[in-house]
């Protein structure tokens, strides 16, 4: 069985901080890595193919050629292989044209059964690419999925987390399904996978490969464009009490209390 | 990464100030003998250089695309509401109170488009919040949301009718259903907006979210496609007041069996409730992070939350450390809340964080470090020991509520 797993690097942004006096973000020496959310994904793929006992999995990215080492990664961590979609035609786009980019890739790729991706990416927050991916191919998708209870060549039944509890959903497959950061904890990668990962060849596939409609990719191919681009201003009021701990929970319960009393 | 000419610094009108340098969120702008030079593979057109730059240096030209179709064959602004177990959620209702603003600029209709079963209750509740017309779709089919048929019946609705807005929570079956809606019908969609406006003159939807965990903003348009789709977030918006005397239309519309058809079938729906309160419906939050430095220690944070009847939210590093379950954590891989008062106890205020509750209208802080980043998002701060303040607080209130 072929599992396609989507990811996307991001810039590592736990080590980002704010730049008090320009109030932005601190971006030098930042890395960048898979999409946290991504790697649920991945350590997802790789429990299918254990539970399975087959299997194989390709990692796919779109983004710049230096997204090559978030697919290097996933590849140490188990993947089998993994493709990357590069191509300056592709730059600008939207989740729209993204979703159609990576929805060509995956029909290049081939027999596919399972497509499994982050619930969204951390820098962007869209959560879109997961549902539009599963559209182009017209396919099922399953989002928020926090656990996979069933899945063979033929239908899979998950759970779906919502915000009050969850849902079991029984799916045919082909089917995309968006995981959330309850579904498992990922592994590390290992030596013998660093090292695959490593040597391991990387095709790079173009608008061209993929015989895109050049109306559905990059800029022009997306609906949405930016027109501005602002720092928000910074929160008000801000203002620390001083005294001794009894003075200032005192002062402070004056504060708020119209709040709690409401 | 940007296409080689799509911009452009114009080497006469620079003075190598920096002010782009500074202001490039992706960090692709560098001074090289004292003029700016863009990595192109780093740029990704956002324009935030030409907006900072005071010389007009950095040009940015964006291709022109004809419009395909006609544009002014869509008119009205759409709200889709959702419903659980038959009752339209409050979201539904803070999207009227934005839509009816959006569409008396427009000077056209608020719709709200119900898809449910034994809805017709329902569909007075959205009109008293605002809705001219409803547009209602009941079928046993449609009892609870699946994303198939809710998928196509919503498509068919908007091919049908052309709204040039439509609006919808960004809740779990929000962002599952209108990214698919959106691509079906190849039109723009922004998700969780903070912000939304008309630009009137070319009756274009202004839609401003947050962009690297809200230290930008960016304002988004979707000039050639309609209709302009956007998600928002529950408690952005202020929920529009009910008026049970306003009058309504309810349009009732039936489809084909085919169009109801689900691949994927649902086979349960589970709730699981561990607390009292719902952490993002919560008025009042109180969190805790690493600095309460035991599982034990969170007593003193529920006693507060219990006293104020609030939730209880905690860092990551507190759930990391599996001193509170994962439900309860608050940032970008847990909850974005947006209560009335949030008092963060022992929270350093990692960017994560403070991307999920800065929103919130009072913010309280209380941290032993008076360089911790959460004390720069505090409307009030208490640089001192948790372990003193928090129940000196609790007992106060204790006192007040009594």
């Amino acid at each position: 069985m072929k599992i396609i797993v989507l990811i996307k690097q991001v810039p590592a942004t736990t080590d980002v901080k704010i730049d008090p006096e320009t109030n932005t973000l601190k971006r030098e020496g930042v890395e960048a890595v898979i999409n946290p959310f991504d790697m649920y994904a991945i350590e997802e793929a790789l429990r299918i193919r254990e539970r399975l006992g087959e299997g194989e999995i390709v990692a796919l990215s779109m983004g710049p050629p230096q997204a090559e080492q978030a697919l290097r990664e996933a590849i140490s961590m188990g993947c089998d292989r993994a493709v990357l979609l590069s191509d300056r035609k592709f730059a600008g786009s939207d989740t729209w044209a993204t979703s159609y980019t990576l929805a060509r890739a995956i029909r290049k790729i081939g027999d596919c059964r399972v497509i499994l991706c982050g619930k969204q990416a951390s820098d962007g927050d869209t959560a879109q690419v997961g549902p539009g991916v599963s559209t182009h191919l017209d396919i099922p998708q399953v989002t928020y999925v926090k656990k996979i209870e069933k899945i063979d060549a033929a239908s899979a039944t998950v759970e779906r987390m919502t915000e009050e509890g969850y849902d079991i959903i029984e799916t045919p497959v082909p089917v995309v399904l968006t995981v959330v950061k309850e579904i498992n904890e990922p592994r590390l990668p290992s030596l013998k996978g660093k090292m695959r990962a490593r040597k391991a060849g990387i095709p790079v596939w173009t608008a061209e490969d993929l015989g895109c409609d050049e109306g559905k990719i990059g800029l022009d191919g997306s609906p949405t464009r930016v027109v501005k681009v602002f720092t928000p201003p910074p929160r008000e009021g801000g203002r620390v009490l001083e005294g001794e701990p009894e003075e200032t929970s005192k002062e402070l319960a004056g504060l708020i209390k119209d709040i709690i009393i409401g | 990464m940007a296409e080689i000419d799509a911009i452009k610094v114009l080497n006469e009108k620079c003075v190598g100030c920096s002010l782009c340098v500074k202001a490039c969120p992706f960090g692709a702008i560098t001074m090289e003998e004292n003029k700016a030079v863009i990595d192109l593979m780093k740029c990704t057109l956002c324009g935030a250089c030409a907006e900072a730059c005071k010389f007009d240096a950095i040009v940015i030209q964006k291709k022109e695309e004809a419009p395909e179709i006609d544009l002014s064959a869509y008119r009205d602004v759409w709200v889709f509401g959702e419903q659980k177990k038959g009752k339209v959620q409050s979201v539904s209702f803070e999207l009227l109170g934005k839509g009816r603003e959006l569409a008396d600029k427009l000077g056209v209709d608020l719709c709200a488009v119900l898809l449910g079963h034994n809805m017709s209750e329902e569909c007075k509740g959205l009109i008293a919040r605002g809705a001219d017309k409803v547009y209602l779709v009941d079928s046993p089919k449609l009892k609870a949301y699946q994303d198939d048929p809710y998928t196509s019946v919503l498509t068919e609705l908007i091919s049908k009718y052309k709204p040039e807005v439509v609006l919808c929570g960004a809740s779990t079956i929000g962002r599952s259903l209108i990214s698919r809606v959106a691509v079906k019908l190849r039109a723009g969609l922004t998700a969780d907006c903070t912000g939304l406006d008309i630009d009137l003159e070319e009756r274009l939807l202004l839609q401003t979210r947050p962009a690297f965990g809200g230290n930008i903003m960016a304002t988004i348009i979707s000039p050639n496609t309609r209709p302009q789709m956007a998600t928002v977030r529950h408690k952005v918006m202020k929920e529009a007041e009910a008026d049970p005397a306003r009058k309504g239309q309810i349009i009732k519309e039936e489809f084909p069996d085919e169009t109801y058809t689900s691949r994927s079938k649902l086979i349960d729906m589970i709730e699981e409730i561990e607390e009292t309160v719902n952490l993002t419906e919560a008025d009042i939050i109180v969190s805790g992070g690493r600095g309460v430095g035991s599982k034990e220690n969170f007593d003193i944070i529920r006693e507060l939350a219990l006293t104020l009847n609030g939730a209880v939210g905690a860092s990551r590093s507190a759930v990391d450390a599996d001193w509170i379950s994962y439900s309860h954590q608050v940032g970008q891989t847990g909850k974005t809340v947006c209560p009335n008062l949030y008092i963060a106890c022992g929270i350093s205020g990692q960017i994560q964080h403070l991307i999920g509750m800065k929103s919130s209208d009072v913010i309280v802080a209380i941290n032993k470090d008076p360089e911790a980043p959460i004390l720069s998002v505090a409307t009030y701060g208490i640089v001192d020991d948790l372990f003193k303040v928090v129940p000196l607080l609790t007992d106060h209130f204790k006192k007040i509520l009594a």
